[in-house]
């Protein structure tokens, strides 16, 4: 077991990061209130986390939970995501350049899962295991709501 | 992140009670001093010769690993410090958390905590205070690792016959402070 740095570190090299993947996933005005929560919950938890290793993963893990809470407390509607950080992983998706509002319009409108699938691979750079983690499922089902959700993407901006 | 993302994080975990350790540094005239408190009291001292990063990993393995800057926490603590440098207090009252220390050298420890300001002792008395005569040895190094260096004034520790003996913080600050208490002559340099 890695002995846990003090939590203050966490928010030293992680919360600019938390803080793009938030505005990516609901907007500038919902980010800072997913912050907080984000960070709190990750000090409630952190004494009892076992494992030291991959702080970031696990902190962006909560950062995207909180994010699809936020969306679940208000309905399903549109994301409102401009940020060039969490657009920036988009391009290996093979989306082009330059359609970015569009893209994310057709992201926003993707069921909750698929959603949460796309922005947590192309978005945060999640491996599989991390995403079912998030997700709450298996990696087998996260790899299928992220494939569906590629699917219709290419669709939608055929 | 704004400083006023960082100040609600802060407010909220403390009113949570997750603020576990608090800590900041403030200026002193012998270099920058690492303040770390807990729910208790000032928990502990970092001089400015000892690695803060050290001392907070630490804090965070032997008290818990929510440990989180908080400036504002410590005012009470700066103006005490502040006053004692500026030779205006001569006791300090701030509450105090002796959690790192247990047995013996919290014996020796809370001992020193008595030691008037402008006085020494010598290792061997603070041995006998502490019940053990013969322990000189044990009560140097219990004087080596307070947790609360100059509010729990370590410095007034001397050999018999005056020899200065060990500071963590260095030699050159613990003549420094027992001048600043007029227990030594300023030096001229």
């Amino acid at each position: 077991m890695t002995k846990l740095p003090p939590f203050q570190h966490l928010i030293d090299a992680h919360g600019d990061e938390v803080m793009a993947v938030l505005r990516g996933a609901v907007g500038r005005e919902g980010a800072e209130d997913c912050f907080q929560e984000t960070f709190l919950a990750a000090l409630r938890a952190y004494p009892r986390l076992g494992d030291a290793r991959n702080l970031r993963g696990w902190v962006i893990t909560i950062a995207h939970r909180k994010a699809i809470d936020h969306h679940r407390a208000r309905g399903r509607r549109p994301l409102p995501i401009a940020d060039v950080a969490a657009i920036a992983g988009a391009e290996e998706a093979g989306f082009e350049q330059g359609r970015d509002d569009g893209l994310w319009a057709a992201v926003g409108a993707l069921p909750p899962k698929q959603r949460a699938a796309v922005t947590l691979r192309y978005a945060s750079d999640l491996p599989h295991a991390e995403i079912a983690a998030a997700l709450g499922c298996s990696p087998e089902a996260a790899r299928r709501s992220l494939h569906e959700g590629i699917k219709r993407l290419r669709k939608e901006l055929a | 992140m704004k400083a006023s993302t960082l100040e609600r994080l802060r407010e909220s975990a403390a009113a949570e009670g997750l603020l576990d350790v608090a800590y900041t540094s403030t200026d002193s005239p012998f270099g920058p001093l690492l303040l770390a408190q807990t729910k208790r009291g000032l928990v502990r001292v970092g001089l400015p010769n000892q690695d803060a990063e050290e001392l907070l990993g630490d804090l965070s393995a032997r008290v818990s690993p929510r440990v989180l800057e908080a400036p504002a926490a410590f005012d009470e603590a700066r103006r005490e410090l502040d006053l004692y440098f500026e030779r205006k207090l001569e006791r300090f009252r701030l509450p105090l958390d002796w959690r790192l220390s247990d047995g013996f050298q919290l014996a020796v420890q809370r001992r020193i905590a008595r030691i008037p300001y402008g006085r020494t002792r010598t290792y061997t008395e603070m041995a006998r205070s502490a019940g053990n005569e013969r322990a000189v040895r044990a009560a140097g190094t219990a004087c080596g690792r307070n947790p609360l260096p100059l509010v729990v004034p370590c410095h007034r520790v001397l050999r018999v016959g005056g020899g200065l003996g060990g500071y963590g913080g260095g030699l050159e600050m613990k003549r420094g402070l027992l001048e600043l208490e007029g227990v030594l002559a300023a030096q001229s340099s």
